[in-house]
């Protein structure tokens, strides 16, 4: 199981074979990539940043549940930072485990408690210039209650 | 006693990446929490939890010196 918050590349193929094994049958590869287009508005690329020490702490977390659930400790888990172009990839979930339902599941579950836990942030570049922060679980304003 | 908070994403645009508060001897998250919306007058920002010690922590949590304190505004990884 290895999970990290890395600024370079990422490569599908050297993380899909950090977790083969021949006692696998099945092995599942998550690329989360970047889209041209949300909530209407053409994108042209996302910041990625994060509180580094926690994200990694939380994702470490979250592949230790996906273990445990799963039974697989084949795991690897890349979430990149920085300045991403359309279709780069932003984060790469391999997991390998004898039987398929459990590695896809395993994979799943690994992705959506990432996306609600680890604290990354991103800024999406719009093509008319300006840039927001996406903040899709955001409700009150600050002055009210947390 | 006075504390460092970490601050991120928007709430680090607003307010810088970190600001010092004022909270009791014995405070909870929750104080911290106030100290620093206090801080942030009206502006329109996204409601954070907080994290202790790189953990998220409850309202009721204390927070102690030294603790390293953090908001985590609404994530967006993945």
């Amino acid at each position: 199981m290895r999970t990290a918050i890395v600024e370079h590349v990422l490569d599908p193929a050297a993380l899909l074979d950090e977790v083969a094994s021949t006692d696998s049958g099945a092995s599942t590869l998550f690329v989360g990539t970047v889209r041209r287009v949300n909530e209407g508005r053409d994108v042209t690329g996302i910041d990625y940043s994060a509180y580094g020490p926690m994200a990694e702490s939380e994702m470490g977390m979250i592949a230790a549940e996906a273990e445990k659930r799963f039974g697989t400790s084949r795991i690897v888990v890349e979430h990149r930072l920085g300045t991403l172009t359309l279709g780069e990839a932003s984060i790469i979930i391999a997991v390998s485990h004898p039987r398929r339902a459990p590695a896809i599941e395993a994979q799943r579950f690994l992705i959506e408690e990432i996306k609600k836990r680890v604290p990354v942030w991103k800024r999406e570049h719009y093509a008319d210039g300006t840039r927001e922060w996406v903040e899709p679980t955001a409700g009150v304003v600050a002055g009210g209650a947390a | 006693m006075e504390l460092n908070v970490l601050l991120f994403a928007s709430w680090s645009d607003a307010l810088g990446p970190n600001v010092t508060v004022h909270v009791p001897a014995v405070a909870t998250v929750r104080d911290v929490l106030e100290a620093v919306l206090a801080r942030a007058g009206g502006l329109a920002l996204p409601t954070p939890l907080v994290a202790v010690n790189h953990r998220y922590a409850k309202p009721e949590s204390p927070v102690r010196a030294g603790d390293e304190v953090a908001l985590i505004p609404p994530v967006a990884g993945g």
